[in-house]
């Protein structure tokens, strides 16, 4: 029978919390980008303008038809290489992180946008009606009227699709970054305590993700009833 | 930026010898829908099940249920398959996790890719097969009983032919997530779509085309899938729902 060693673990916890910061760092990011440009996307997709909403709708459709490690990849292999050559920045710059950050945002705003997308159609439209018949222009109208309600309806799944987002950065592994997992890999690897620490690993994403469902349904409970 | 574009490197003799890079590129798109159709059966398979369990009165049965769901739920993918791949064969005892190690790399990898996919999925099968038996009205259940029907009578006769009809649209999509997260099975070193792509870019240099030809093999299979559900929602759509007939 295998025997456990978890000795390694102590000494390697300020390693793995480095790790952690260039978790949340992305996640962070990742949902504030996210939730901007997914909101852009969304009033685009929902817009008369076809030209907009036919971008939109191309869009959220090429980045949802795609897989998030597809993505990882075109922005560790090649898109720094083509943004090195477009604003001559030197060879060798480590471009990694800035790199990964700006694939998942990318990615996820496709996601984002189609809860915003939900949230917005899910306000009456007498709403707007009212709006404009108050005198408000459409993005007043939006602006002052819609989103604000549309908004409140989708906290929860917001911060759903954030949790998904959390465990999902763990495939920066692609592009060689230490990340949580990738820190807890490293020292695994090290060690020769590969079991232990992709255990410990998986037992801290589910006490982090569990316990922020958790909060994430109490919330959406003080919501409907309120 | 000069890049010299070459779309012809597909044809050419791959490192290998024995295939061009066009053949490299097929082996990993069968391998992607072999791993992904495999996966599926037992998502749907252990799915269904974990699904129904869910709603059983029973409560040990139900908690089962509920912590294997949060369970694959709450920890990421690429973790998981980590844990199939380098530790459970660890755990295992002696004699067979020797013998699995003994085996052919490729299977081992496909095995533990089939696995950890196959789970993972089958908590958001059951999760959408839950959300089916819940949405059906709560008559049927009382009719079926009424009627002298066990409750796994009512169960298979009543309420489970209207609930797997139900759940078939919000299943499409997790079907279309089950070919894209089998990429996340690259990392472990299985020959599927995007490593074949990472493979591409390393040997012919070209990595212009050989990622955009893996993207488009994506997009491929997505529409095909979308295409291929879309047409299988409509035929067994329940009359007098909306979208139904």
């Amino acid at each position: 029978m295998y025997e456990f060693d978890w000795s390694s673990i102590p000494g390697a916890l300020p390693f793995l919390w480095e790790g952690m910061k260039v978790t949340l760092v992305i996640t962070v990011q990742a949902v504030l980008i996210g939730i901007v440009w997914g909101t852009l996307l969304a009033m685009m997709r929902l817009s008369p303008i076809k030209a907009l909403s036919w971008f939109a709708a191309g869009y959220v459709n090429l980045f949802r038809a795609v897989p998030l490690v597809m993505v990882l990849l075109w922005f560790f292999l090649i898109v720094p290489e083509f943004v090195g050559q477009l604003f001559n920045i030197p060879r060798g710059t480590d471009m990694r992180l800035s790199s990964a950050m700006a694939g998942f945002a990318l990615f996820e705003s496709a996601y984002y946008s189609e809860i915003i997308r939900a949230g917005i159609q899910s306000v009456p439209k007498g709403q707007i009606s009212a709006a404009s018949a108050l005198g408000m222009t459409y993005a007043q109208a939006m602006r002052l009227v819609v989103l604000p309600q549309a908004f409140r309806n989708m906290v929860p799944l917001l911060l759903t699709q954030g949790i998904i987002l959390f465990q999902d950065t763990s495939l920066v592994y692609v592009s060689a970054l230490a990340d949580f997992f990738g820190a807890a890999y490293k020292v695994g690897d090290r060690d020769g305590r590969l079991v232990e620490m992709l255990l410990f690993a998986g037992a801290v994403y589910f006490v982090i993700c569990f316990s922020a469902s958790l909060l994430v349904k109490r919330l959406q409970k003080k919501y409907s009833t309120a | 930026m000069n890049y010299q574009w070459n779309w012809g490197v597909f044809l050419q003799p791959s490192a290998s010898g024995d295939d061009t890079y066009l053949g490299w590129m097929f082996a990993g798109f069968k391998m992607t829908i072999g791993l992904s159709l495999s996966a599926w059966v037992i998502a749907l398979l252990l799915g269904a099940l974990v699904g129904v369990l869910r709603t059983v009165p029973n409560k040990v049965l139900a908690g089962f249920a509920t912590a294997y769901v949060e369970m694959f739920r709450n920890v990421p993918l690429l973790v998981q398959l980590f844990i199939w791949y380098f530790v459970l064969p660890e755990l295992l005892p002696a004699s067979i996790g020797d013998a699995y190690k003994q085996s052919n790399p490729v299977m081992q990898q496909f095995l533990a890719s089939m696995i950890c996919l196959g789970l993972f999925t089958s908590a958001r099968v059951a999760e959408q097969v839950r959300a089916g038996i819940y949405s059906l009205p709560r008559g049927q259940k009382n009719a079926g009983l009424a009627l002298g029907f066990t409750l796994p009578q009512t169960y298979r006769f009543v309420m489970l032919p209207m609930a797997f009809r139900l759940v078939v649209p919000p299943l499409t999509s997790e079907f279309l997530n089950i070919f894209k997260n089998s990429a996340v099975c690259s990392t472990i070193g299985l020959l599927e779509l995007a490593a074949q792509g990472r493979q591409l870019v390393d040997y012919t240099a070209q990595p212009f085309e050989s990622f955009i030809a893996v993207t488009l093999s994506y997009i491929i299979i997505n529409v095909t899938v979308m295409t291929l559900m879309h047409k299988f929602e409509r035929r067994i759509a329940v009359p007098g729902y909306i979208g139904g007939k």
